[in-house]
């Protein structure tokens, strides 16, 4: 019931402050509201019992690419960006492609509420659902997902060095 | 105990609103955080069928994806300044540059 209650103050927020970062029209508000955003899907988390996952979302998310999100907003220059446009002039086309993602998602959920119960998986042996959850999870990503684990190591670099060289290099359009 | 099919309707929900960010916003900044609001989206999916099922490798999934999401967050943002030092904009209709 504890964890009923908890996920549904947690949905709540996500979903409020979701909507509130695209239509705020200033971007630090946007921001402000994805990080309420970001902070409840890690409560969200923590109900689904993946504890080592809110720790990350937390800090990855809103101490990492939240503040990287942050620090743009502040290089840039803010009142210009406010006075600008800020909904697309093709509003009708993108309200007939959200409605129909709509319409599909709501189809989808009709037509399979038979089976939204599923069936409960079986039975864990008593030593896995005693140990913790960081254990588990380290121990899957330095076994079985090793080579996962390297190659996603390679992205990260690749994309530092990419940042890099986009924002350093003096480009000209002339 | 909450049933595995509430975390999916907020997947769900959440996803929805990164789509319609994505195409109602012409600013890039609104734009890149409607995305990591479907990574987001795509998270809870596969940490609910992590828990769901009693297996590990949608928490590990999910790992990637949140690598990925900062990789994404990293050379996005680095494309918006080198943007914005050409063009001084943050609207995404004046970047037709390639445009047909």
């Amino acid at each position: 019931m504890l964890e009923l209650i908890l996920f549904y103050i947690f949905a709540a927020i996500a979903i409020v402050s979701a909507i509130l970062v695209i239509t705020q029209k200033n971007v630090v508000h946007s921001a402000v509201f994805l990080a309420s955003t970001l902070l409840s899907v890690a409560g969200i988390f923590l109900t689904l019992h993946a504890e080592f996952l809110a720790g990350v979302q937390v800090i990855v998310y809103v101490g990492g690419i939240l503040v990287l999100f942050v620090f743009v907003i502040m290089l840039i220059s803010l009142e210009r960006s406010v006075t600008e446009r800020q909904f697309s002039r093709q509003w009708t086309i993108a309200l007939i492609t959200c409605a129909a993602l709509i319409t599909e998602f709501v189809y989808g959920i009709y037509r399979g509420k038979d089976s939204f119960l599923l069936p409960p998986a079986e039975a864990q042996t008593a030593a896995e659902t005693l140990t913790g959850n960081t254990q588990i999870v380290g121990k899957a990503l330095f076994t079985t997902f090793l080579l996962p684990f390297e190659i996603a190591s390679i992205l990260l670099l690749v994309a530092i060095v990419g940042a890099v060289v986009l924002a350093k290099r003096k480009t000209q359009v002339d | 105990m909450v049933a595995t099919y509430h975390y999916l309707f907020l997947g769900a929900a959440l996803f929805t609103i990164g789509v319609i960010g994505v195409l109602t916003r012409r600013n890039i900044m609104v734009i890149l955080m409607s995305i990591e609001l479907m990574m987001n989206a795509v998270n809870i999916n596969l940490i609910a069928f992590s828990d769901h099922l009693q297996h590990v490798t949608g928490q590990i999934f999910a790992i990637f994806v949140i690598t990925v999401a900062a990789a994404e967050a990293a050379v996005g943002l680095g494309i918006v300044i080198a943007m914005f030092k050409n063009k001084e904009t943050m609207n995404i209709n004046e970047i037709d540059l390639m445009k047909w």
